[in-house]
């Protein structure tokens, strides 16, 4: 087997063990735990009934480590069980919410990563000239704020108070493509792009700081290689090498941001389906949607990993 | 004559912003195929003066004054195009550490190709493959394209200086400024290097400034040799003159200082250290560590004065130092004995792993009471190993026997019984990291004293001051910090340390190699006086086979994990048996041959 | 395991060269040359911050979290009511008896703030130290056993680190309920390893230096070495670390009481205020406008001091060759 195709394999294992062990935190978190979880979903009031019937149908009677089992068999077929308050099969409940999220995740990623990109190393080439000040001050402060104050600050701004260009809510036509209703995402992915676009701004401003530095880039200039030979093949592939672990990062991250984000907007994805799920308890859509996130953690640093590997050619040659 | 190709005037190098004096009144010319040597200790300038001949700094630091002529044109005025065709095309630059200076994510082939391409050498792509096969010819590689298209990862170190060498030649420049490019290279490799670029310079009639620390690389290779001390030539002249003619103090510090292979002397530092940028002081610059200083030397930077039409110096007393017998004799002989005492610790069969790779295969050495025995080889030959296993410090697999006293020693330091662990102590490699640096110096020699010992306070005190004065430092360092000291002092407090545990063997792990030549020289003075005085056991890790003459009285040369020649130090390098340590011997550089034949 | 997430460029060269010559970069220190004499210092976090203040960002950052404090601290004092009363109509605008107007229920906006902040800055500062501990701990464990154990502990804490910090606090908040100790305790948890893996790389990079070689040779136990030896050379990366998960955790924390988990009505809490009020937006904005703003004031100033430790922290590492 070539090494290239063993460390993918490698490092796939090595994630789907992380996965595995992501779903025993999920399932313990909500149904191992040293509380009795149906009295916990129903209330104090409950009837002895009511109970029972719960009991039985999340398996709660049986041992922790069979229902896990089963629980896990249902994931891996594609069976994420019924919603307690929907009666209605998780699958088919949270699909249209995970497109949305998809629409709006993707959108925030599409603008900020190559603006963060391009104003990082922009910044670290210009560094300490005003240009630069402008770009650390302002990824600095944004990097400090929450998205929910973020997100509160451009309602203010954009929605009520000083201009009225867009939503403050979301009121999706579910009939409609997405793609149609823009002006109802601009809001929530321009929140998740200013939360997310700091961190890549202020790692690759980093790394080009450093790469600038370096002896190979004072080699180059000494040899005589013109200004665009010297960013454009010497400087800018090296420095984008540590940024992608950090955009890797915080797509991850994105999934869970929206969280907090479609909350605040009301916008109908997985993070508001998973705030309803956690209000209602609704113990198998909380299930289904963590292990969701968490999974696409693990998937997206599988992807960083292995596009490290592939780019970096001290890694890459590593392997033979 | 040939024609001048580099001329530089007064240059004069400042940090930015603050506008300290990093170099001044730096002045010199070369000729066509001439090779200079610029030699100086750290902080003494070299390196930006260096790069300075390219217009380049680094950030911090800004060319204040003067002018560089290269082939003709004036460096400072060139506007950015001219510059960048002169750089790399009319001189270019060999720098320290080929390893970094390579980019890491492109190939060779086509770093080396960019160079031609940038400076529109040749007219078609077939032109310039045939200047890269050249090219890579000239500096002894293969040319094929498996090797191309190599990282430079993937290339030993020797290699990669090789293609910055080629890189170099690429474009046939008037002008090649090399910055300690064989620093991190084995002595074999340096000695390849360098006749490599002995053949090249003279070859193409290429002028080069070759910048280094070590008198003794540049004392075969350079016509003429320019001595820098805090940013300014204190001494220029023919490398001859300089070598059997010295007439500035330092310069002849500087030569009582250099280890000769070929005679056994005592070598000699120089008190102090070099000053860096911002604090050097006023008048001459080597004042303060100078034994022939007057008054006027505190007060008035003494001008470049002649001492031969092509001599020059930089000393209020350069007649008077001239006048003293030459720096060849200045030194002393001095005898080492040994050979005769019981065996105090032994290492029989000695084989140890670093992970799944076997560096030591089946090693028996013999330190003696009372004696030093030196443990020479190249990076990779696995002395670092056989001393750390002496000490306990070996991490990984090991096998055989280290018997001390007779009797067998735990593998771990802290699986040896105290007494034992008192015992042997170890000193190592670099000052700037084996001294905690959040501890004052008091702190740090306390440890093994509360370690070992069970001293009152004032016993302690006591000790510690007696330590102190052991190995020459004054008694104020004890409150200081680390890093308010110089590599010397740090050394000496590292030394000072494993005598507080009072022990018997001492293991001095290259103790040497980061420091400067002339606080190298104090140092291994400093250890033979502390041998001579305590009748300590030592055993002395180098790879400077020129050092151990002076401080051992039996050698262990290794060579790939094992000991390949074994023997009294004047016997095996009189008459070397193997023919590892003859190439050894052959490829050291020295400055013997410079100092007796003309 | 995922490869190391510190792994710039530099990563990719080798080791120092042997003989470091004047290395004329930003701080001009010489390697070979000693610091000033007079220049007394005594531990690195005395240092870190007598350095960091040197930077305007700092003094800036450090103006904005005092007013903030002292706010939050001593803002009981001074209210003109209890957070509790009904003082007039809901939503009613600013005037002379409601200086910021009313909330959705008709109490006093600015008594609220002005009783509101102290829950953030103390669950915060908790959940942060909390973190700290339990990453400091695995850290150190990790970086100075390496490793089967080191393995194992990672491995563990990449779980861990597999979800979004908020979504960990709902997984565990959705059947034990939102308590006060419970969020304290798994934000505390989310941030160990982050900060663990900080505190490890700093430990592998200095336990390979000779002076902890120097203290195994002479016999001093494990722990010891840990905490007497390589604790104290790597508190400026911590320091660092503890003021940016301190500003996360103003986040998240101010998050989840936004989010309804925090404290629950009817206290006054920052989070708490803006999500109850967020429907009268529009109509009285200063119920949502003043929390956001000092929970940004708040985060912004920790973030611009830690940026001042961490550029301090370049500056000695340079000056101790740590890095």
């Amino acid at each position: 087997m070539p090494p290239l195709l063993k460390v993918i394999l490698r490092r796939t294992l090595l994630g789907l063990l992380t996965l595995l062990l992501v779903s025993g935190v999920v399932f313990a978190a909500t149904q191992a735990l040293p509380s009795d979880t149906a009295r916990a979903i129903l209330g104090r009031e409950a009837t002895p009934e009511r109970l029972a019937a719960l009991r039985e149908q999340l398996d709660l009677n049986r041992p922790a480590i069979v229902q896990y089992g089963s629980w896990l068999g249902g994931v891996a077929t594609g069976d994420l069980g019924d919603s307690l308050v929907a009666k209605q099969p998780v699958t088919a409940l949270i699909s249209g919410r995970v497109k949305n999220s998809a629409a709006l995740v993707l959108l925030a990623a599409l603008i900020s990563v190559p603006l963060a990109l391009l104003l990082g190393s922009l910044s670290g080439l210009l560094r300490d000239r005003g240009f630069d000040t402008v770009v650390s001050l302002g990824s600095l402060t944004l990097a400090a704020l929450p998205e929910f104050v973020v997100g509160i600050l451009l309602i203010l701004l954009l929605a009520t108070q000083v201009l009225h260009i867009f939503p403050a809510v979301t009121l999706l036509d579910p009939e409609s493509s997405i793609l149609a209703q823009l002006k109802m995402l601009v809001l929530p992915s321009l929140t998740l792009v200013l939360a997310v676009a700091p961190y890549i701004v202020r790692t690759l401003r980093a790394s080009m700081i450093e790469v600038l530095e370096s002896d190979y880039i004072q080699m180059a200039r000494l040899k005589g290689m013109s200004e665009r030979t010297v960013l454009g093949r010497h400087a800018l592939p090296n420095a984008i090498v540590p940024a992608i672990q950090v955009i890797a990062l915080n797509l991850a991250w994105l999934a869970g941001g929206v969280v907090v984000v479609e909350y605040l907007f009301n916008y109908p994805g997985i993070g508001s389906a998973l705030m309803d799920a956690v209000s209602t308890r609704d113990l198998p859509v909380i299930q289904a949607i963590t292990l969701l996130i968490a999974g696409l953690y693990v998937i997206f640093n599988l992807v960083a990993d292995i596009l490290t590997i592939l780019v970096s050619p001290r890694l890459r040659t590593g392997l033979q | 004559m040939s024609r001048i190709a580099l001329t530089v005037r007064d240059l004069r190098i400042e940090l930015d912003p603050s506008g300290i004096e990093i170099d001044s009144e730096v002045s010199f010319e070369l000729e066509e195929g001439e090779v200079l040597g610029l030699v100086g200790e750290s902080a003494s300038g070299k390196t930006t003066a260096a790069t300075a001949l390219l217009n380049f700094q680094r950030r911090g630091a800004r060319i204040a004054g003067g002018s560089v002529n290269v082939a003709g044109r004036e460096v400072f005025a060139l506007g950015k195009p001219q510059l960048r065709h002169l750089r790399g095309g009319e001189i270019s630059y060999v720098p320290q550490d080929p390893g970094s200076a390579l980019n890491p994510a492109l190939r060779i082939g086509t770093q080396l190709r960019e160079v031609l391409e940038e400076h529109g050498f040749g007219s078609s792509d077939a032109e310039r493959r045939d200047r890269v096969d050249e090219m890579m010819a000239e500096v002894l590689l293969p040319s094929d394209k498996e090797f191309l298209r190599r990282y430079p990862h993937q290339l030993s170190g020797g290699q990669q200086q090789r293609v910055v060498l080629g890189m170099a030649f690429a474009c046939r420049p008037k002008v090649i400024v090399l910055d300690e490019p064989t620093t991190g290279l084995d002595v074999t490799t340096q000695a390849h290097v360098l006749s490599t670029l002995r053949d090249l310079a003279r070859a193409h009639g290429v002028a080069a400034v070759y910048v280094t620390h070590d008198l003794a690389v540049v004392a075969e290779l350079a016509d003429r040799i320019a001595v820098m001390y805090a940013g300014r030539i204190v001494e220029l002249g023919p490398s001859h003159d300089l070598f059997r003619g010295a007439s500035h103090p330092y310069t002849r510090g500087l030569l009582a200082a250099v280890p000769v292979i070929e005679g056994r002397r005592a070598l000699r530092g120089i008190p102090g250290y070099a000053p860096r940028p911002g604090r050097r002081p006023v008048g001459c610059a080597f004042q303060p560590r100078c034994s022939y200083a007057v008054e006027r030397c505190e007060t008035e930077m003494p001008p470049e004065t002649t001492v031969s039409q092509t001599h020059l110096v930089r000393c209020w007393r350069a007649a008077e130092v001239s006048a003293v017998v030459s720096a060849a004799s200045d030194a002393n002989e001095s005898a080492l004995v040994g050979g005769d005492q019981e065996a105090l610790l032994q290492v029989k069969n000695l084989t140890a792993w670093y992970g799944s790779r076997e560096i030591l295969h089946d090693v028996d050495i013999t330190l003696r009471a009372h004696e030093c025995l030196a443990v020479v080889g190249e990076s990779g030959s696995g002395k670092t190993t056989l001393s750390r296993c002496i000490a306990g410090l070996h991490a990984f697999k090991m096998t055989g026997d280290i018997e001390f006293q007779g009797a067998p020693l735990s593998r771990h330091a802290r699986s040896r019984p105290v007494p034992i662990r008192r015992s042997i102590q170890y000193v190592f490699q670099n000052p700037y990291s084996s001294l905690h640096p959040r501890k004052t110096i008091a702190q740090i020699l306390k440890q093994p004293l509360d370690i070992f010992f069970d001293l009152d306070r004032d016993q302690r005190e006591e000790r510690l001051a007696e330590l102190l004065e052991l190995v020459s430092l004054e008694g104020s360092l004890l409150r200081r910090y680390p890093d308010q000291l110089s590599g010397g002092e740090r050394q000496r407090v590292a030394i000072a340390r494993a005598l507080a545990a009072d022990p018997t063997v001492l293991v001095c792990d290259e103790v040497t190699s980061w420091l400067d030549v002339s606080v190298q020289a104090s140092i291994v003075e400093l250890l033979v006086r502390l041998q001579r005085e305590i009748g300590l056991c030592m055993l002395f890790v180098t790879h400077n086979l020129a050092l151990i003459r002076s401080i051992a009285f039996e050698v262990a040369v290794m060579s790939e994990g094992r000991v390949v020649e074994y023997g009294p130090t004047d016997d095996v390098l009189a008459n070397p048996q193997a023919q590892y340590t003859r190439s050894l011997l052959a490829d050291t550089p020295t400055i013997k041959g410079a100092l007796s034949d003309g | 395991m995922s490869p190391e997430r510190k792994k710039g460029p530099q990563a990719l060269h080798g080791p120092g060269l042997e003989l470091s010559e004047e290395v004329i970069g930003p701080g001009f220190e010489n390697v070979s040359a000693p610091r000033a004499q007079g220049d007394k210092r005594r531990s690195e976090w005395v240092q870190l911050a007598h350095d960091a203040i040197g930077y305007r960002r700092t003094k800036i950052g450090l103006v904005l979290v005092l007013f903030v404090a002292v706010l939050a601290i001593l803002g009981p004092l001074l209210a003109p009511h209890t957070p509790y009363e009904f003082t007039g109509l809901p939503y009613a605008q600013p005037g002379s008896d409601a200086v910021l107007g009313t909330d959705h229920l008709g109490r006093d906006v600015l008594s609220r703030v002005l009783y509101g902040g102290r829950s953030v800055l103390l669950l915060a500062f908790a959940a942060t130290a909390i973190g700290s501990f339990l990453g400091i701990t695995f850290g150190l464990v990790a970086g100075y056993t390496r490793d089967a154990v080191d393995d194992t502990v990672m491995r563990l804490l990449d779980v861990v680190l597999a979800f979004p910090q908020i979504v960990l606090v709902l997984l565990f908040v959705s059947i034990l309920g939102p308590k006060v100790w419970l969020i304290v305790l798994i934000v505390g948890l989310t941030h160990s390893p982050r900060i663990a893996r900080v505190t490890r790389g700093a430990t592998l990079e200095v336990r390979e230096r000779d002076f902890i070689k120097a203290a195994e040779a002479l016999g001093v136990s494990r722990i010891r070495i840990a905490i007497g030896e390589i604790l104290p050379t790597i508190t400026s990366p911590l320091l660092v670390e503890f003021g940016l998960r301190l500003t996360y955790s103003i986040g998240l924390i101010a998050a989840l009481s936004f989010l309804g988990f925090g404290l629950q009505p009817p206290a006054a809490d920052w989070g708490l205020m803006i999500n109850e009020n967020r429907i009268g937006l529009i109509v009285q904005p200063y119920a949502v406008f003043v929390p956001v703003v000092l929970i940004a004031v708040l985060t912004i100033g920790t973030n611009l001091v830690t940026d001042g430790m961490a550029r301090a922290m370049i500056g000695i590492e340079r000056d101790t060759g740590a890095a």
